[in-house]
C-alpha cells in the first residue's frame, strides 16, 4: 500500500498525520507526507514542514516529506495520480461551536476530482 | 463569511412560553429548556440517524451526552407534546465569530407539523431578550425545506461554496 497524506496545518490535518503515522508504524506501507499550502490556516509553511519531519522522526516511521506549492487539493490530486499511489488520506473536516463538521475546501476538492482512494480521518 | 447576512425582526414573535394546536389537533407547548435533561436525551434516542446533519445529533450514547453538555450551556427551547420532547432549538456561542450557531431538531413523527418554525421564532425572540444579535447556521444543500424556512424568517445566504450552505442573519426589534 502506498498512501500520500495531505497536510495544509489545520488542526484536523495535524490529527490525520498522528493517525497514519500510527497506521503506518504497524503496517509498514509506504507513506509520503505532502504538506500543502492551506489558504484557510495562519500558520506559516515552513513551520508545518519542521512539525511534520519532528513528527515522523518521533515515530520511526519510514515516510518522505515533501512540499507541494500551488493550488492545494489539485497539487496533491496529481502528484498521487502521478506517483502511483493508492490513497490520498487527509483530515476529516473541523467542528464547529455547535458540533457540527465541516470539511475543508482542499478535501471537498480532493473528494469531487481525485481518481485515487480517498480516506478522510475523523 | 462572503455575502451579507440577512435581517430578522423579532418584534411579532411570541417569547416561550407559549402553546399552539397543530392542524391534527394536539396541543404542542413551546417553553425554555429548564433542566428536563432525561426527557431531551429521550427525544434524540429517538432521532432517526438519517435526519442527522454534519455529525449531529451523535448517535452513540457518551458522545451525545458530551454534545447536551455543549449544547445546554447556550439558549435552548424545546416543544413538548404530551409530556415528550418533540422538537429543540439550541443557539451556542461561538467566540470566535462573536456571533451564536442554530439548530433545530424536530422528531421524524412530528415533522410537518409546524413545530419547527414556532420553535424558531420563539428562540430568535427568546434570543433577542438574551441579548444575542448575530445568528448562524450552516444547512446541507439538500436540505431545500429547512432553506426555505431560514430564508422566510429573514436569514440569508453568506457562503455556498462548500458541501453546506451558511447562512447569518442580525435579530433587531423595531
Amino acid at each position: 500500500m502506498k498512501t500520500v497524506l495531505g497536510i495544509g496545518g489545520s488542526d484536523d490535518s495535524i490529527r490525520a498525520l498522528e493517525h497514519t503515522l500510527d497506521r503506518v508504524e504497524k503496517t509498514g506501507d509506504e507513506l509520503v507526507v505532502a504538506v500543502v499550502e492551506n489558504p484557510d490556516t495562519e500558520k506559516d509553511p515552513r513551520e508545518i514542514l519542521d512539525h511534520v519531519k519532528e513528527r515522523v522522526e518521533a515515530h520511526e516511521a519510514d515516510a518522505d516529506v515533501v512540499r507541494l506549492e500551488g493550488h492545494p487539493g489539485s497539487a496533491l490530486v496529481e502528484f498521487a495520480e502521478d506517483g502511483d499511489f493508492n490513497e490520498i488520506v487527509l483530515g476529516g473536516g473541523e467542528r464547529s461551536a455547535m458540533g457540527k463538521i465541516q470539511m475543508g475546501h482542499i478535501a471537498e476538492f480532493v473528494l469531487l476530482n481525485s481518481h485515487v482512494t480517498v480516506k478522510l480521518v475523523r | 463569511m462572503n455575502g451579507d447576512s440577512g435581517v430578522t425582526d423579532v418584534s411579532d414573535f411570541s417569547v416561550p412560553p407559549f402553546e399552539f394546536e397543530t392542524k391534527e389537533g394536539n396541543t404542542v407547548e413551546v417553553r425554555e429548556y429548564d433542566g428536563e435533561r432525561d426527557a431531551l436525551r429521550g427525544m434524540y434516542e429517538e432521532f432517526d440517524p438519517a435526519d442527522r446533519a454534519q455529525g449531529i445529533p451523535p448517535v452513540r450514547d457518551d458522545a451525545l451526552e458530551s454534545w447536551l453538555d455543549t449544547v445546554l450551556e447556550g439558549v435552548n427551547v424545546v416543544a413538548w407534546c404530551e409530556g415528550d420532547v418533540a422538537g429543540h432549538t439550541t443557539l451556542v456561542s461561538d467566540e470566535r465569530l462573536d456571533a451564536h450557531e442554530l439548530a433545530i431538531f424536530v422528531l421524524q413523527c412530528h415533522q410537518g407539523e409546524g413545530i419547527g418554525s414556532r420553535l424558531m421564532y420563539g428562540t430568535l425572540a427568546l434570543a433577542y431578550e438574551r441579548g444575542v444579535r448575530d445568528v448562524w447556521l450552516t444547512v446541507e444543500r439538500w436540505n431545500h425545506a429547512a432553506v426555505r424556512l431560514y430564508k422566510k424568517v429573514g436569514f440569508e445566504v453568506t457562503s455556498q461554496e462548500s458541501f453546506e450552505i451558511e447562512m447569518a442573519t442580525r435579530l433587531v426589534s423595531r
